[in-house]
């Protein structure tokens, strides 16, 4: 008998583990064989209706036909102050993080608050934005107080991806730097953040992602069931894409089968296709990293 | 030493200035989470407390099972229903999510390799990035006729159908924390463990199951504070009848989706509306809890 023969316990295990694998396997799929059936259904029944005259014309009939041109160009206004509000403070947030903070009680502090910032409800950013934005501040629903709604919800997304690619820019670059007599700020700004752009691109694109599908906090502070006119300016009222496949779908009678869909449809390719982007963009990183 | 070498040291110029001054800035940026989550509280508080401190009988807004806010005569604000809806509803999403998405990590993290392990860890991340509201289409949509069909019941926007979809959300977002758990445990575990002679599924089970437990807890955490917070999908999909649920084929009402389906149709101030913004401070409370206990308990194992 050969010396590393198997043995019977040998031969059950490598059974037991195969087992294993599959069931593990299985499960994987299940988790994901739904979505994909999902997703197919929706391009079937939605793709008849998708057309440049889908696209680029306004609701009619009672929103019972004609296209989502304004819904789009809502979410483009309310997605564009979001991101100008919240990435330049996300930055800031993730630079003060990454290279000020000191690991203690006051840090953690800010830690958990992110975490929480994530955590809090849509629907409960939604009445902060009434009660502060819409009411205390007196902006009214419109752009701005959704837009900020936004932009304190989706803040965690930008802080956190921000803090990673910063975080991956090796210390030896900034210890370089500072023995050359250059400031904190100069070495951030010169070695740390051209270092970092293509991270933080990435979770900008993440946040532009989230806050295209987000409905519950534009509800009530900007974005309204339908108007005909576009928005002129921050203080106006819009429509947006996400909640345009509400009401299609629960609140206006007598709405074609496909129509929803074909929102559905556009709402889920432009949230997906920036994923993917955001995706590829960081696989090219790794792919390039020269350290 | 004497002036003219003090000078020297004295590298106050204007990069000096620029220096503080971002500095200042930046710590601006970093605290602005705190001073967001401490307005938050302020102002939907605000907005709540009428309610809070004249109407609410605490006994009758936790224990009645009665939302009746429009009632003329006497509106009573009771959300016992609403918990239960939200709670029936997370609780059978967990049921969905949970195995699956313990699985699919432990696949993703211990068996697959190369590019299957790239491509499958793609793909959960892009599921977890479809927006709510199309899951509740997806609910009201394909899930209802679907349901309706095959259990052969009158309604399909039940229990049953707002777990499913909110299970098929939660999930992806589950896996990729877990799969962040698996990855924490050292591979010298593993290594240990094959070196006795263990195999790849005595290695999972009694060593890297048992080192991952707090972080896999945290991850479920999540899922429960994700389910509770979730509003578009469970507004579209639980049929929105404020009920106590007796069985997965009844249909339910979410606190968040109470929120939403009502705050557009009172007048800012009347009680209605106060009421409304109780059940936020009271969203607001237990999403904190829930995210403060997860986060405890990960970190618990990074020290560990």
């Amino acid at each position: 008998m050969p010396m590393f023969a198997e043995t019977e316990l040998n031969v059950r295990n490598k059974k037991v583990q195969a087992l294993f694998r599959v069931l593990f396997m299985l499960m994987t799929g299940l988790l994901i064989l739904p979505v994909l059936i999902i997703l197919a259904t929706l391009i079937y029944k939605g793709g008849s209706v998708i057309s440049m005259d889908f696209l680029f014309t306004a609701p009619t009939d009672g929103m019972t036909a004609g296209g989502i041109f304004p819904a789009l160009i809502g979410t483009v206004w309310l997605v564009a102050v979001a991101l100008l509000i919240s990435v330049p403070i996300g930055i800031a947030a993730a630079i003060y993080l990454n290279e000020y903070a000191a690991e203690n009680w006051f840090t953690r502090l800010i830690n958990l608050a992110i975490i929480n910032l994530a955590g809090v409800p849509s629907i409960v950013h939604a009445l902060f934005g009434v009660g502060a934005f819409v009411i205390f501040f007196g902006f009214g629903t419109s752009i701005l107080a959704a837009s900020l709604t936004l932009a304190i919800m989706t803040l965690p997304v930008v802080i956190v991806a921000t803090r990673e690619s910063l975080r991956a820019v090796p210390m030896a670059f900034r210890e370089a730097c500072w023995n050359m007599g250059a400031t904190r700020w100069q070495t951030i700004r010169r070695v740390v953040l051209p270092n970092a752009v293509t991270g933080i691109l990435t979770g900008v694109i993440l946040e532009v992602s989230r806050t295209t599908g987000e409905t519950a906090p534009v509800m009530f502070t900007g974005a309204v069931f339908f108007t005909p006119f576009l928005p002129q300016g921050i203080f106006d009222q819009t429509m947006a894409l996400s909640l345009h496949l509400f009401v299609v779908s629960t609140q206006v009678p007598g709405v074609p089968e496909n129509l929803p869909y074909g929102v559905a449809l556009v709402l889920i390719a432009m949230v997906l296709i920036m994923n993917s982007v955001s995706i590829a963009f960081r696989m090219y990183l790794r792919g390039r990293k020269k350290w | 030493m004497n002036p003219k070498a003090i000078s020297d040291f004295d590298r106050r110029n204007l990069d000096w200035y620029i220096d503080k001054l971002i500095q200042v800035l930046v710590f601006i940026g970093g605290i602005s989470a705190i001073v967001f989550i401490i307005g938050i509280f302020i102002f939907i508080t605000k907005e709540g407390i009428g309610f809070i401190l004249q109407t609410m009988d605490v006994g009758e807004f936790f224990l009645s099972p009665y939302w009746e806010p429009s009632d003329e005569d006497a509106p009573e604000y009771g959300i016992l229903a609403l918990v239960a809806g939200t709670a029936s509803v997370t609780g059978l999403a967990l049921v969905v999510a949970i195995p699956f998405s313990l699985g699919a990590a432990i696949y993703v993290g211990e068996f697959a390799t190369g590019k299957t392990r790239e491509f499958l860890k793609i793909l959960v991340e892009l599921l977890a990035a479809i927006p709510s509201v199309v899951w509740g289409f997806i609910g009201l949509t394909i899930m209802n006729p679907l349901i309706i069909e095959v259990f052969d019941v009158p309604v399909g926007l039940t229990v049953l159908n707002a777990g499913i979809i909110l299970g098929l959300m939660t999930a992806p977002i589950m896996t990729s924390i877990a799969e962040d758990a698996l990855k924490a445990v050292p591979d010298r575990y593993r290594e240990a463990a094959e070196a006795m002679g263990a195999t790849r599924w005595q290695v999972i089970f009694k060593v890297v199951l048992p080192a991952a437990k707090n972080g896999l807890l945290g991850a479920v955490l999540l899922g429960v504070g994700r389910g509770f917070g979730e509003t578009m999908a469970v507004l579209m999909a639980t049929g929105h009848a404020v009920n106590i649920p007796h069985s997965i084929f009844d249909s339910v009402r979410a606190l968040t989706a109470t929120i939403a389906a009502e705050l557009g149709e009172t007048a800012v101030g009347s009680e209605h509306y106060q009421a409304l913004f109780t059940i936020g401070i009271f969203l607001f409370i237990i999403t904190f809890l829930i995210n403060l206990t997860a986060d405890l308990i990960v970190r618990g194992v990074r020290r560990g």
